[in-house]
């Protein structure tokens, strides 16, 4: 599946994991959140990622934060907006500074609002055209309200920079 | 591409805006296009382009797609009146139709039109950005803001903020359902706060400052609640951090498993006010306070991008007026129902009707904006403000120049004299447009303006509002309506059911059903008997509203359900 970070193709380094497929020993892995104890068991330094549903409340991860490099939230359809305040609990109260990668059936046109909310990388919905999420990524100049990727403000209001 | 309009160096009554605003415009427009094109050429489905197309205010409706552009907390200039003046004329079918939430919508829109009249509407600093979509929408404002005797803060600033803050906000453009916030500066509740999403009342800290009373989890639709009371001292610098709160619990929490169980008011009935005050209060507390921290040098560089009127009215406007009123009484009527008190000696707000008896509520023609924005630009600072009653206000009118404006907007006929009276009805497009609708709402407003057209008639009766809805998602304000008409389906026929003693403002409430629904050409009659027994049963000056609180549904009752 195509990853973009930044609205560039970048190779995806990641195993995805379902409930049943075996863990490997090592090598970075992405397990669902219900094995995300097994994860943590593989050996110190082995890089570890945990996808969680729309409905998992953030603060469960707050133990084991520290040792996972990825967290996937997911958009089962593009209107089920809960991802984006996942990704801004992750950032702003827990400092997660690890990837965040959007996962599911997001939009182009939510790109933008994906990464100001403090998603890094987007899985690509199949048949998606790389083009017209890259466009989406320049198509604003400005906001209206700051965010967790700290942009410069612009004159006198609450606008950032982009 | 659009005219070029020079623009003023700052409008009265809202927020101007600068180049950096202009360029945002700009992209949104191209963005735009850019969807359309890939809807056009197929490489969007109907599916995909919904929300975006929902996003700009582009509905389809049962005949054609309706485009509902934003009119921030209701506040136009003439300039952006001719504009929508000019729209009217020349992509739609000569009119539009002012809207409940304060907006302007246009009925017969082409797909392939709107990226141009976006472009337009944006060289007039004007946007359909949020118009409709799962997202926080127009806020809207006391039409007299900025103006009333009564206000104790002119919320428009604030109104102009959340504008800002809530414009493409990243978090909460895919909520569970739709979001709406009203906010107020008078203690008497002219913008139904109680049946908002979230109602803010502005008014002044022990501090000099400004704080808010914030209600919570109102709505009407098929679950009208009146909204609770969540706090009463929000501080302004904690007004948008606090907002943060209160939308991202909505969006953790509220349900999106069935649509009509999906508004915040159902979440704060299933946690309660106390649990769903907790859950707020918690994420509060731990967001970084200092990033949506509203300090008042943002508040006050916003307000300095708001135009002000000069007002210097001569020492005797008001004997002027007087005189002017003793020697003419139609005059004199429409001064009585359709003015407001002002905060400046020699100034009054003038209301503009647009409910002739027998017309369409909330219609104008472009003739009669055009009208509309020449009086502004003569009589009102060129500014003009949209009400959720779906009538027109020139807020700052000079009292001895209101003669010669209620001439002018005679000639135009915008001078019914009927605010707040029975032929003020709001009513929604109904089946004549909405694809959701089960019944004709403008048809049994029009019956009623008509049977009740005489001023006289009018003024006797009093202090009545009638609202009128053409399906449960009530958009026509049935549940807060003195006298509520709901139009339901009865195997193909369009019956209506009565509700009385809801009530938008301060005293909110919800209307109750009085009985069997009744059928279309009988419903008219029904409510003339209803307002038959008014008469008879008011004591003094009461209202119909008082006079059905303290006697209750059965009278009415059996004047309604009477055979004749």
């Amino acid at each position: 599946m195509p990853l973009l970070e930044d609205g560039q193709l970048v190779p995806d380094t990641w195993t995805t994991l379902d409930a049943d497929s075996p863990l490997p020993a090592t090598g970075p892995v992405i397990v669902p959140l219900s094995r995300l104890e097994e994860g943590l068991a593989r050996a110190p330094g082995e890089k570890l990622g945990v996808a969680l549903a729309p409905d998992t409340e953030i603060d469960t991860l707050r133990t084991a934060l520290p040792r996972l490099s990825l967290v996937a939230v997911t958009f089962p359809i593009f209107r089920d907006g809960r991802a984006f305040s996942q990704a801004r609990a992750l950032r702003e109260h827990l400092h997660f500074t690890g990837e965040i990668r959007a996962t599911g059936k997001p939009l182009p046109d939510q790109y933008e609002f994906l990464l100001r909310c403090g998603v890094s990388t987007v899985a690509l919905p199949a048949g998606s055209d790389p083009e017209i999420w890259a466009r989406a990524h320049t198509r604003f100049r400005i906001a209206y309200q700051p965010s967790v990727r700290g942009e410069r403000a612009e004159g006198f209001t609450m606008r950032r920079v982009l | 591409m659009p005219d070029t309009i020079p623009a003023p160096a700052l409008p009265v009554g809202h927020y101007g805006y600068d180049q950096v605003d202009r360029a945002f415009l700009a992209d949104r427009v191209e963005q735009f296009r850019d969807q359309v094109a890939r809807r056009i050429a197929g490489t969007l489905s109907e599916d995909e382009f919904k929300p975006l197309r929902l996003m700009n205010g582009l509905y389809l409706q049962l005949h054609a797609y309706m485009l509902r552009i934003a009119v921030p907390y209701g506040v136009l200039d003439s300039r952006q009146m001719r504009e929508l003046a000019h729209i009217a004329r020349t992509y739609d079918r000569d009119y539009g139709h002012f809207t409940t939430r304060q907006n302007l919508q246009f009925n017969w829109i082409r797909l392939e039109d709107t990226p141009d009249i976006l472009a337009r509407l944006a060289a007039v600093d004007m946007h359909a950005i949020q118009t409709s979509g799962n997202c926080i929408r127009n806020v809207t404002c006391d039409q007299f803001a900025g103006a009333a005797q009564d206000e104790l803060v002119d919320p428009r600033v604030h109104a102009e903020i959340l504008r800002q803050w809530s414009t493409l906000h990243p978090e909460f453009t895919f909520l569970p359902r739709k979001f709406k916030i009203a906010i107020s500066g008078s203690p008497n509740d002219r913008v139904a706060a109680r049946f908002h999403d979230i109602g803010l009342v502005a008014k002044p800290a022990p501090d000099g400052g400004t704080q808010f009373d914030v209600f919570v989890g109102g709505g009407m639709g098929r679950t009208p609640i009146v909204g609770v009371h969540l706090r009463d001292d929000l501080p302004e610098e904690d007004l948008l951090a606090y907002l943060e709160a209160m939308v991202r619990v909505y969006n953790e929490y509220g349900r999106r498993d069935n649509i009509y169980k999906a508004r915040i008011k159902i979440l704060v009935q299933a946690l309660g006010t106390e649990g769903y005050r907790q859950k707020v209060d918690a994420e509060f507390a731990s967001m970084n306070r200092a990033r949506y921290r509203l300090p008042p040098e943002t508040v006050a560089a916003i307000r300095a991008r708001f135009g002000t009127p000069d007002l210097n009215a001569p020492d005797d406007a008001a004997a002027r007026l007087d005189r002017a009123r003793r020697a003419d009484p139609a005059f004199d009527r429409w001064v009585r129902t359709n003015t407001h008190p002002h905060r400046a000696p020699g100034y009054i707000s003038a209301v503009i009707s647009l409910k002739p008896a027998g017309g369409i509520p909330g219609d104008a023609t472009s003739a009669q904006m055009d009208t509309v924005a020449d009086l502004a630009d003569r009589y009102a600072f060129g500014e003009i403000r949209v009400t959720h009653m779906q009538n027109l206000v020139l807020g700052h009118v000079r009292q001895d120049e209101l003669h010669a404006l209620w001439q002018a907007l005679r000639a135009a006929d915008l001078a019914s004299a009927n605010i707040g009276l029975i032929g003020d009805i709001i009513a929604c497009p109904g089946l004549d447009y909405c694809a959701l609708a089960n019944a004709r709402s403008i048809p049994i407003a029009q019956k009623l303006g008509a049977r009740f057209a005489s001023p006289e008639l009018q003024e006797t009766i009093g202090p009545i509002e009638i609202k009128i809805s053409g399906c449960i998602n009530a958009c026509g304000h049935h549940h807060a309506g003195h006298i509520g008409i709901l139009g339901v389906d009865k195997k193909g026929e369009e019956f209506f059911q009565l509700t009385l003693g809801g009530s938008p403002g301060s005293d909110a409430s919800v209307g109750q059903i009085l009985g069997p629904a009744l059928p279309e050409d009988a419903t008219v009659d029904a409510i003339a008997r209803l307002v038959d027994a008014y008469l008879v049963h008011r004591t003094g000056g009461e209202r119909f509203l008082d006079t059905y609180r303290r006697l209750g549904a059965a009278l009415f009752k059996d004047a309604v359900y009477a055979t004749a």
